[in-house]
């Protein structure tokens, strides 16, 4: 048995969080919370020096044709470093919807903009408060035309193109706009997140390409696919919380004594790391059924996903917790990720939506053996 | 990343295959499990213990008994994945068990770090083979959690110690052939540094067993109760006073052994939201049901790919992390809450009580009953917190008032 990721992968991941320590990305995500940029430009130069956007692109298309797992080891660190960048839309979600479509003029002229990180994607698919189904859903593609509203588009003001989901026929599918298209209205909105933005985005009759319009799994797919990663995010956010938990209950003094001496605390850290070692371990599942695409992906993305939405949330309030008074003050670091694990939770369906997504693809797949 | 063996532990593994097919009955399902005579109506009431007995030395001729022990004392001198591979294989199989972990898991690696070389070899085949069954005599009416508060007083006379004091929640006291036991050989000493430790024949003189009732009704635990007991001096484990390092080796086995919580699981909970009829709906079809699924699917699940990153560390030949401590405190709670709810789902049928093995109220009920003796035995949830903020988060212990005053002025026990 060898679950567990390669010497080479362990070192990509090394190499990545010596990147954002030595950048201070936490320092970097208040910039952007505080101050009028909508993303940290430098650092994301930064990154895709480093060849982070061409992960997954095949070579023929400017990439560096590694797969899956080696992605799962970036969003770990970009997690940990709370980095305020368009990252996870445009790597996760745009880039995979286009390397999964069967279109292959999309892919070459996309991908190569993409891994170069000239061009910024992301995902539109929230319409008002709910997730769009093909019963619900009233963005339209017809004709090669697109119609409708999407809310909270993350990084919508940044993005150069859109994946829209929108119905067409019976199904719905995955088309690309491209933002300057005659017809888009992006109007910026002010983000639970400060350090990530978010956009509506309306689309009148604009010109769309097809993504996906034979079915509608192709965007279950782009979801468990992103599930997966996003969960290595939260883990890494996670461990991040629960790393400076623990380091303020080894310096902070009171009755005394390092507070980090009491058992109220060393079990409330317990905990955290019960919680944070679960998810981390369907996390690998998760992975490794991204990477070899397994017939177990929807089971094994929802069950990271849950896992670590959970751990995210618990290790970052009980970290404020931890700190005290001083952690519910805008001048210490820890809301840092108290909002960033909450922005997480929601970006691609919450944990209600998840929870049930799980169990339905358990009833499915009759597992556990 | 991916779940196959390597070449030599799919030999090792088709090996071990190879004997159990040969000799034992395969499993038709997970619940198919070894049922010994004495429940099936088949025979006496001894069986299950003299079923593992045979099962153990069946394997030890044969090679598979304690496998990670060197050959010479009666093992293999298999690598610790070897083992694992082991367990995965055997547990396909309706074989006995559950008699054996003490001795073979605690008190083996024990005698095996400080006995002589002569015990080694007169106690340790004998304890591969089987016949011979150990039990551990640590826990006592004062001292649970705070072992190191025991209070069973040890008094040396020439070569020979005398014992005299009372133990508790020792498990197959009442058929253990031997013990392993720690006492107090300084009352004058600080807390930790006046303990002694022994190994000794159960049936020596001054020796009483009493059986404690649980709450399952069962009663796999016992008091023992030492009036004068003698035991030679050469029987002694590490040095007069030394004692409280050799328990924490033992414990240190303890924490190695214990794992799942044996009783339901998702599997049985997920069944059970499926046949079971809620407001003219079958429960899985409820949201607050599902959400609990999700949960426990998510902990299962958890605990399932937690063990599998440790077997591939151990395949690696690195030490695997310390997921026993997790995976008990976890799996302990599942099973409570698990009862819990399917109780709960079942109604008011649940409450009548149901002693048919193949009834599913038995299942729940039992575990229900089970769950809390899991939550405290080898490790309390408390204690096992403790380890993981301090052994694995390097957290530091908790102020001591007991760790340097003379043993006798520290209060201890209840003052109720």
């Amino acid at each position: 048995m060898n679950f567990e990721f390669s010497d080479d992968q362990l070192v990509m991941k090394e190499e990545v969080r010596k990147l954002f320590e030595k950048e201070d990305t936490v320092k970097r995500n208040r910039n952007i919370l505080e101050g009028d940029e909508n993303f940290d430009k430098d650092l994301w130069n930064k990154v895709v020096e480093m060849g982070l956007t061409a992960v997954t692109i095949p070579e023929e298309h400017g990439g560096i044709g590694l797969g899956f797992l080696e992605l799962c080891v970036v969003a770990e660190e970009m997690g940990r470093a709370i980095a305020p960048i368009p990252y996870s839309s445009s790597v996760y979600l745009a880039t995979t919807a286009i390397i999964n479509s069967s279109n292959e003029d999309v892919k070459k002229e996309y991908l190569p903009k993409l891994a170069a990180g000239e061009m910024i994607g992301t995902f539109a698919h929230s319409e008002e408060l709910g997730t769009p189904t093909s019963d619900n859903a009233k963005t339209t593609f017809q004709a090669g035309k697109l119609s409708g509203e999407k809310i909270a588009v993350p990084d919508g003001d940044i993005a150069n193109i859109f994946i829209v989901s929108a119905k067409c026929g019976d199904n719905v599918g995955l088309f690309l706009v491209d933002t300057d298209s005659e017809g888009v209205e992006v109007s910026k909105a002010e983000c639970f997140d400060g350090s990530r933005s978010y956009a509506n985005v309306s689309f009148k009759d604009v010109d769309a390409k097809v993504i996906e319009d034979s079915s509608s799994e192709a965007i279950e797919k782009l979801l468990n696919q992103a599930a997966v990663l996003f969960s290595f995010e939260q883990v890494g956010g996670a461990e991040a919380s629960m790393n400076m938990a623990k380091e303020y209950a080894m310096g902070r003094y009171a009755f005394g004594r390092q507070i980090g001496s009491f058992q109220a605390i060393k079990h409330k850290l317990a905990d955290m790391y019960i919680s944070l070692t679960l998810a981390r371990s369907n996390c690998y599942f998760g992975a490794w059924a991204l990477g070899n695409d397994a017939p177990e992906l929807p089971v094994a993305a929802a069950t990271a996903r849950v896992s670590a939405t959970k751990a995210f949330y618990e290790c970052s309030k009980e970290n404020i917790q931890t700190h005290g008074g001083m952690g519910a003050t805008w001048e210490f670091d820890c809301h840092l990720f108290y909002r960033r694990a909450r922005l997480l939770s929601a970006n691609i369906g919450g944990q209600s939506l998840w929870k049930d997504k799980l169990v339905s693809s358990i009833e499915r797949s009759n597992l556990p053996q | 990343m991916d779940f196959n063996d390597t070449a030599e532990e799919a030999k090792f593994r088709k090996e071990a295959s190879d004997w159990l097919s040969a000799n034992a009955e395969k499993k038709e399902h997970s619940r198919d499990v070894y049922r010994p005579a004495e429940l099936t109506g088949e025979g006496g009431e001894s069986s299950a213990l003299q079923d593992a007995k045979d099962w153990m030395t069946k394997k030890y001729e044969a090679g598979w008994a304690c496998l990670h022990w060197p050959k010479e004392y009666g093992g293999r001198d298999a690598t610790a994945i070897e083992r694992v591979i082991w367990a995965q294989e055997e547990s396909k199989y309706k074989v006995p068990g559950g008699f054996h972990e003490i001795g073979q898991g605690m008190a083996g690696p024990t005698m095996m770090l400080y006995a002589t070389e002569e015990q080694k070899k007169e106690y340790l085949p004998p304890m591969a083979k089987g016949q011979e069954i150990w039990c551990q005599l640590f826990s006592e009416p004062g001292a649970g959690s705070d072992l190191a508060g025991i209070k069973t007083k040890a008094e040396l006379d020439g070569d020979t110690w005398t014992i005299n004091g009372q133990k508790v929640w020792t498990s197959g006291a009442h058929y253990s052939d031997y013990a392993i036991l720690v006492t107090r050989s300084d009352f004058n000493a600080p807390k930790h540094k006046g303990l002694t430790y022994f190994f000794l024949d159960m049936k020596s003189p001054g020796i009483e067993v009493r059986p404690i009732r649980q709450i399952t009704g069962g009663a796999n635990f016992n008091e023992v109760y030492f009036t004068d007991v003698k035991i030679p001096d050469s029987q002694r484990l590490g040095e007069v006073g030394d004692g409280w390092k050799v328990a924490l080796t033992t414990l240190m086995n303890e924490r190695l052994a214990v794992g799942d919580a044996s009783g339901v699981d998702f599997q049985e909970i997920f069944e059970l939201t499926k046949e079971s009829d809620f407001n003219g709906e079958n429960a899985i079809s409820n949201g607050g049901v599902r959400e609990r699924l999700a949960d426990w699917y998510c902990e299962y699940a958890g605990l399932k790919y937690t063990k599998m990153r440790n077997i591939s560390a151990l395949s690696r030949g690195d030490t695997p992390g310390p997921d026993a401590s997790i995976t008990k405190i976890v799996s302990a709670n599942k099973l409570q809450d698990i009862a819990n709810f399917g109780m709960d789902l079942m109604d008011n049928a649940s409450i009548i009580k149901s002693d048919d093995k193949d009834d599913i109220r038995a299942l729940f009920q039992g575990s229900l009953l089970g769950a809390p003796l899991i939550r405290i035995a080898g490790g309390t949830d408390e204690i096992l917190r403790n380890i993981i903020a301090e052994q694995v988060l390097g957290m530091p212990q908790d102020v001591r008032v007991d760790k340097t005053v003379p043993f006798n002025e520290i209060p201890s026990g209840s003052k109720n």
